[in-house]
């Protein structure tokens, strides 16, 4: 970088005049393309690397690593689809909690809310996005998952009278369950969508909202009118996102999930996501064992590849709608 | 107090010194480091030793750490924890000066070793079958029994086979709750390694994670599996001592080989050692000991280190923590509810400490 700023020596006036800023700006130019694919090559390394150490786990099982749900370590079986399951059904249960809770906020902070309590409530939400995550598993595991198997029954078995419902609010009540691995993820993805949308909300021009309560709209008729389908995109981007955060999750699920390797619709029984098996099990792992921890790693890293594709696709699809 | 803290300053100027000697290449008097550690220890050059592995006995290699570093204060030992196969891998990467096992290295696994390593049996310790249920403080269970819980054959506390174990106990009918790691573990490994070889019920074969039943509670290390059969009325896991007795859990007394129902005491793992083959290699299997007064589920733990250390103040720093842990350390262990090793191991242990060959 220093040759483009230095002079060459026997560079003329009215040459360096003319080439000096061309040449910073083919160095810039070329600084910021290196930064650029540095992250492809980085991406690249990882997913070779662990592929290549994964790949012993992949040649023992075949195909039986995506399709088979047995995962016996001590008997050489690695099935990884109960946990691909658990991954999703967590994500999906913190999604359903997170959603209407973080728009709900996020409506609040930027429509409703008097600047005072706007300023708090922000704050607050920012300083609940930077709470650790095994702070909440913590919380999670001492006091939500000892207290939990009592309500979860009160609520749980009127429930799974109801016919159709019995799978999924049925027995066994666990306190360390798909439930509560998805609450709390739900908590910990709640400030980061919340703030997205936020953002989001606040770039609905003044004078679409100013237009629609012109025209006599109530003020949850000029959100629905103005605010949410000028946002529609970059809402989709802030749960995807949210998304993300909720398939990596690892240590607070790993322990509040109760580490059982099943398929279970049911909310209440214990289940075992990727990242939270990778975490209870790597210390101990040798040998084939270890290749397939490391193989729920490159699963979890093609699925997150997957959503985020999915992601692009579908912001680029609504920000067309929209405009 | 006073006395000793002059005392430590010169220990520490000396051993300043000899790394500065030792870095100009006069390694004169290789004699002057007894690798026994008996008596007053000579000062060590300043080194510092890395560790990692098994989470089992880490309270007690934090105590002796601790001790260590009292007689040599020169050399800083560093115990990261981690878990077995951690440790393993780690010193197979060289990324650790020695590493903490309860577990044996397969025979398929030796060749990825930078060279020939010793076993260090440092301390055992007896795994409780603990349990929770309301109006019973005395209960006993054997090997097969204790697998049918397990295996979730036996699914309430008044089960014929849990009575006939326990006359004049009244048992309530309440459902049986099973704890168990979530977590890989040495623990879960010896626990089902006990299982299988003194119950032939047993189903699940042993690992350092088994497939338990589904309808299982699962907990992170020996505190959460405490925690979850404190929590849970009629709950029963398998927990080391020192947590059991952190959280006041009453444990089972235990039938071993010879049908008397012992106590998890460390008296008695340590007569659970008495009662098997030491082997050259110094592993031996203190599960389901033939020793008539021998808790049924000692668990073992070694240190692995390299035979041959190419780094003399390494090398010599590695002996004297080593001779330390089977030494003076050994009156550490018990007060972090450890079992100190029979004379007859700390005695072969020692010997093989001595044939660590360092160089100069």
């Amino acid at each position: 970088m220093a040759a483009s700023t230095a002079p060459a020596p026997a560079a003329g006036e009215s040459r360096l005049v003319r080439r000096g800023p061309r040449r910073a700006d083919d160095g810039f130019r070329y600084l910021t393309l290196a930064a650029g694919l540095l992250v492809l090559a980085i991406l690249a390394l990882i997913a070779w690397s662990t592929t290549k150490e994964a790949l012993p786990a992949f040649r023992d099982e075949g195909l039986g690593f995506l399709t088979s749900s047995r995962w016996a370590p001590n008997e050489g079986a690695f099935g990884t689809l109960a946990f691909i399951y658990g991954t999703f059904f967590v994500s999906l249960i913190a999604l359903v909690f997170a959603v209407p809770a973080s728009i709900g906020i996020a409506l609040f902070i930027t429509q409703l809310a008097p600047a005072r309590v706007r300023t708090v409530t922000t704050f607050v939400m920012d300083l609940l996005a930077a709470v650790p995550s095994v702070v909440f598993g913590l919380w999670g595991v001492s006091v939500l998952a000892v207290a939990a198997p009592g309500f979860y029954e009160s609520i749980g078995s009127p429930l799974a009278a109801i016919p159709g419902l019995g799978r999924a609010f049925g027995d066994p009540y666990n306190g360390k369950s798909f439930l509560s691995a998805g609450f709390i993820v739900a908590l910990m993805i709640t400030p980061i969508i919340t703030s997205i949308t936020r953002d989001v909300f606040d770039t609905t021009p003044g004078s679409q909202k100013e237009a629609a309560l012109a025209l006599g709209a109530t003020r949850w008729e000029m959100i629905r009118g103005a605010v949410l389908p000028h946002s529609r995109a970059g809402m989709i981007g802030a749960v995807l996102l949210g998304l993300g955060r909720a398939m990596g999750e690892t240590i607070a699920v790993a322990l509040v999930i109760g580490s059982g390797s099943q398929i279970s619709a049911e909310l209440f029984s214990s289940g075992d996501a990727l990242a939270s098996r990778i975490a209870n099990e790597f210390g101990e792992a040798t040998g084939t064992w270890r290749s397939g921890l490391i193989g729920l790693g490159v699963v979890l890293f093609a699925m997150t590849i997957l959503v985020n594709l999915a992601a692009n696709s579908v912001v680029a699809r609504a920000t067309k709608k929209a405009g | 107090m006073s006395r000793s803290r002059p005392v430590r300053l010169l220990a520490a100027a000396i051993s300043v010194g000899l790394a500065l000697s030792a870095c100009g290449g006069g390694d004169d008097d290789p004699s002057a480091t007894d690798p026994t550690g008996a008596g007053a220890a000579p000062p060590l050059a300043a080194v510092t030793l890395n560790g990692s592995g098994a989470t089992f006995p880490k309270a007690f290699y934090d105590a002796a750490i601790d001790g260590f570093k009292k007689e040599q204060s020169s050399v800083t030992v560093n115990y990261g924890g981690g878990g077995s196969g951690k440790g393993r891998t780690d010193l197979q990467g060289g990324l650790v000066d020695f590493a903490g096992s309860d577990g044996l290295v397969k025979e398929e696994d030796k060749a990825k070793f930078k060279g020939e390593f010793l076993y260090i049996p440092t301390v055992a310790a007896p795994i409780t079958v603990s349990y929770n249920l309301a109006g019973v403080d005395d209960l006993t269970l054997d090997a097969e029994t204790t697998a049918k819980i397990f295996q979730r054959d036996i699914k309430t506390w008044d089960d014929p086979a849990i009575k006939a174990l326990n006359p004049g106990v009244t048992l309530p009918s309440t459902a049986i709750v099973v704890a168990h790691r979530s977590d890989g573990s040495g623990t879960t490994e010896n626990f089902t390694k006990y299982l299988v070889k003194a119950a032939p019920s047993w189903k699940l074969k042993s690992g350092s994670t088994v497939e338990w039943p589904a309808d299982t509670q699962a907990g992170n290390g020996n505190a959460g599996v405490a925690q979850v059969v404190k929590t849970q009325a009629g709950g029963i896991g398998y927990v080391d001592l020192a947590d059991a007795n952190t959280q006041q859990l009453k444990y089972a007394k235990l039938k071993n080989k010879s049908g008397k129902a012992v106590e998890p005491t460390l008296e008695a793992t340590t007569k659970a050692l008495e009662g098997v083959e030491l082997k050259a290699d110094l592993t031996y299997d203190p599960l389901d000991s033939a020793n008539p007064d021998a808790y049924p589920i000692a668990a073992p733990t070694w240190m692995l280190a390299y035979k041959n250390q190419p780094d003399k103040a390494k090398g010599d720093a590695l002996r004297a923590w080593l001779s330390y842990l089977v030494g003076d350390g050994q009156k550490l262990a018990e007060e972090n509810d450890y079992a100190a090793l029979p004379a007859t191991f700390t005695s072969q242990a020692k010997t093989a400490i001595s044939s660590i060959v360092v160089p100069g």
